[in-house]
């Protein structure tokens, strides 16, 4: 135990209750140094490092209006509907109260979206850094189970359909798929178990997950420090006296203000589209939301919320025609590892078994499953990112200037995908999301290759930093 | 050179990707907006904030809609948002059993409606909301079009058919109003098959007049859409008035916050 302190004869009623606090309590203060007055950070951090301490704002602003949700809203297949037009319309500020649930739902991923970018331009996953970022896909994850179960709590048209296909999409899983989507239901058709069960993962289970995640995610990036837009090691450069970063700041009181900017000009947008466009044109709350689930029809066409449209594009890419594609691509992959992999004796030969049993298997199961593990992986995808890039230098400011065109490419890529996967299903819509879906993977499984290419230029020995 | 091919050959890709959002922007977009019925009329928005027009409504919605179909979210004395007393709403808009407090429901039972109607009528409180389309219009836009392109068609069980909804299942509760029309069509080359021809409507043509001439029928349709959009979101209104002082408390909030940002980051060299 910490040696007890005293505070000095006439000191102020605070600095006694500080003592007295201090005394009874040290990890309090402890944390209080490690994460906030003494965690150094860089001090050239730009706008994309707003987006982490605005995903801790948009988290508890859904925790805090979910509470007052549960208050109210009734996990019943008959009364589910009912009671959140009640909320909208007879609790008091209720409207308010869901509206900044259901456009904090939409906000979540616009900021995760942006988090994970800046993450992708300033090599941010790399050494050391790589649990923070497989923490954080992990968070991905479970906020995209969150955002889905929640989905389905207004019981409208779309969130019922909505998750009747995708559930249904698990019965494509072979051997299990069946009994795996009987059990995600708890029964036959999308009913009132699985409204029950979606309650409970949504308001409990899952949140307790996430907030563990981020703890660790959190905890992790503090043990091994901020990473920079010019992705250079603060912590190479000390002050040899206080051991402290020379280009580093204390995080607060520096960036809790630079934050507060952030959060200030954040809801200027958030409150602008609770209070002016709740609905934002059809794609934060879907119009046919609004009609109560009706399991006996089927509407015309149904779409996943915004932030899930680019993987359902994939999803919808996997054709017979791009299974064939990929039983194309695994045999050149084959036969590339057996002539030029550098393998030898024995071993030469398992690239090409390995292809060949990989487009039997290609062949032999249905595309509908291959699509559902195409849309898996395109997340998956993403763990394993810090041993894909294998780029000497972390940001993308001293990458080769192609890289740029690059992750242009990509992110529009993206969007395009996204933008197919509102729309119904059409041929030209199909072949373009077919291109974008290779694309997105060939990004992420070259990358081993293309990252290594090009002139990189000299990283300087410190930050570059223009004082305000 | 490597670097000079690699970069070329991504732009190259860009290039195809935006030809391709462009393309499938341009293919997609009028091939959802030509799903069932036609085009929608413009819904004269500024009646929403109009008393004596959702009042109207009110009346009409109340008389006209509320026998078959329901209002089951909405409270009769949330009309009293719309500047009537609970006494008002009581004497005139009541036709039922039902208290002050109560929402809006009906007689007819769901049994009773699939026999007579083929269906249950839907529940009309957010019925406004729920019918917008992007691409298409909002749903006022569309109820605006829909109320006024009922037209004779004989064909049907009903004897009526609707432009905006090929073969509703309604017949034309407001054709005392409006009098009775047919609707002329005309021959065109089908735009996907040039052997075929496909019929296109051009316009109504009066069979007999209603009791209201067609700007006062217009102007009642327009009341009563008004009124369907108010009660989608009957706070709708108030919404919008407090989303301006929390903007403007916000735009003072963010020049405080960065004035304060600044003083502290002046000592970062």
């Amino acid at each position: 135990m910490a040696e007890f302190k005293e505070a000095p004869a006439g000191s102020s009623p605070l600095t006694h209750t500080t003592v007295w606090l201090e005394n009874r309590f040290p990890t309090a203060f402890a944390g209080y140094k490690q994460h906030l007055s003494e965690y150094y950070a860089p001090k050239n951090f730009n706008f994309w490092y707003f987006f982490g301490s605005l995903n801790l704002l948009v988290l508890v602003i859904q925790i805090v209006t979910g509470i007052f949700l549960t208050m109210h809203y009734k996990p019943d297949a008959a009364k589910a509907f009912e009671s959140v037009e009640y909320i909208m319309r007879d609790v008091p500020w209720g409207w308010l109260v869901r509206y900044m649930h259901s456009t904090g739902a939409s906000a979540f991923f616009v900021c995760v979206y942006l988090h994970m970018f800046r993450g992708l331009i300033y090599g941010s996953y790399q050494k050391p850094r790589e649990l923070v970022w497989i923490f954080g896909c992990a968070i991905f994850l479970c906020l995209m189970a969150e955002a889905f179960m929640g989905y389905l709590l207004p019981w409208g048209q779309m969130s019922y359909w909505g998750a009747q296909v995708i559930i249904n999409l698990f019965a494509a899983i072979p051997f299990v798929g069946e009994d795996l989507a009987l059990l995600i239901r708890g029964d036959f058709v999308v009913g009132d178990a699985t409204l029950n069960r979606f309650f409970a993962l949504h308001v409990i289970a899952v949140p307790l997950v996430l907030l563990g995640l981020i703890v660790a995610h959190l905890l992790a990036l503090h043990d091994v420090g901020s990473n920079n837009p010019d992705g250079i090691e603060i912590k190479a450069k000390k002050d040899p006296k206080t051991g402290i970063p020379l280009d580093g700041i204390p995080f607060h009181p520096y960036y809790t203000v630079h934050d507060i900017v952030g959060v200030a000009v954040f809801l200027m947008l958030f409150t602008a589209v609770i209070f002016f466009a709740p609905e934002m044109g059809g794609y934060f709350l879907e119009y046919n939301n609004f009609i109560p689930a009706d399991p006996l029809k089927t509407p015309a066409h149904i779409a996943p919320v915004w932030y899930f449209t680019p993987y359902y594009s994939m999803l919808r890419a996997v054709t017979d025609d791009l299974m064939n594609v990929f039983v194309g691509l695994v045999g050149v992959a084959g036969v590339l590892a057996f002539l030029r992999g550098g393998f030898t004796g024995i071993w030469r030969w398992v690239p090409l078994i390995v292809a060949v049993v990989g487009a039997v298997l290609l062949k032999y199961f249905d595309a509908k499953f291959w699509g559902v593990v195409v849309m898996g992986a395109a997340v998956l995808i993403m763990f394993p990112l810090p041993w894909l890039d294998r780029s000497p230098v972390r940001s993308i400011r001293y990458r080769p200037d192609w890289i740029k065109w690059l992750y242009g490419a990509f992110v529009l890529n993206f969007f395009v995908l996204g933008y197919l996967g509102i729309k119904p299903v059409s041929d030209i819509g199909t072949l373009v999301s077919q291109i974008g879906t290779l694309f997105y993977f060939g990004f992420f499984l070259l990358m081993p290759w293309w990252s290594r290419l090009g002139e990189f230029k000299t990283v300087p020995d410190r930050i570059t930093f223009q004082a305000h | 050179m490597m670097k000079k091919r690699i970069q070329k050959l991504l732009r190259a890709v860009v290039a195809l990707l935006a030809a391709s959002l462009a393309a499938s922007l341009m293919l997609l977009g009028p091939a959802q907006a030509a799903e069932g019925g036609i085009e929608w009329d413009k819904f004269p928005d500024k009646r929403i904030t109009d008393m004596a027009a959702l009042q109207n409504g009110a009346k009409l919605f109340t008389n006209y809609c509320l026998n078959c179909h329901a209002a089951g979210f909405m409270r009769y004395n949330r009309l009293r948002d719309i500047g009537l007393t609970e006494q008002q709403i009581k004497d005139n808009l009541i036709f039922t059993g039902a208290k002050v407090g109560d929402t809006m429901q009906i007689a007819m039972s769901p049994k009773d409606a699939k026999e007579w109607f083929g269906g249950v009528p839907p529940d009309l409180t957010l019925i406004a909301r729920s019918r917008s389309a992007a691409g298409k219009g909002s749903g006022a836009d569309y109820i605006y079009t829909y109320l006024r392109t009922y037209y004779r068609d004989e064909t049907k069980a009903t004897g009526w058919n609707n432009a905006a909804f090929p073969n509703v299942g309604m017949p034309h509760v407001l054709w005392e109003l409006q009098g009775q029309q047919r609707a002329v069509f005309v021959d065109q080359k089908d735009p996907n098959d040039a052997a075929k021809s496909v019929q296109v409507l051009k316009g109504f043509e009066p069979i007999t007049a209603g009791t209201m001439s067609t700007a006062d029928y217009n102007n009642s349709v327009a009341d009563l859409v008004a009124y369907l959009q108010w009660m989608g979101e009957p706070g709708q209104k108030s919404r919008v008035r407090m989303g301006v002082w929390v903007l403007l408390f916000l735009a003072v909030f963010t020049v405080i916050a960065w004035r304060l940002n600044a003083a502290y980051w002046k000592d970062i060299k």
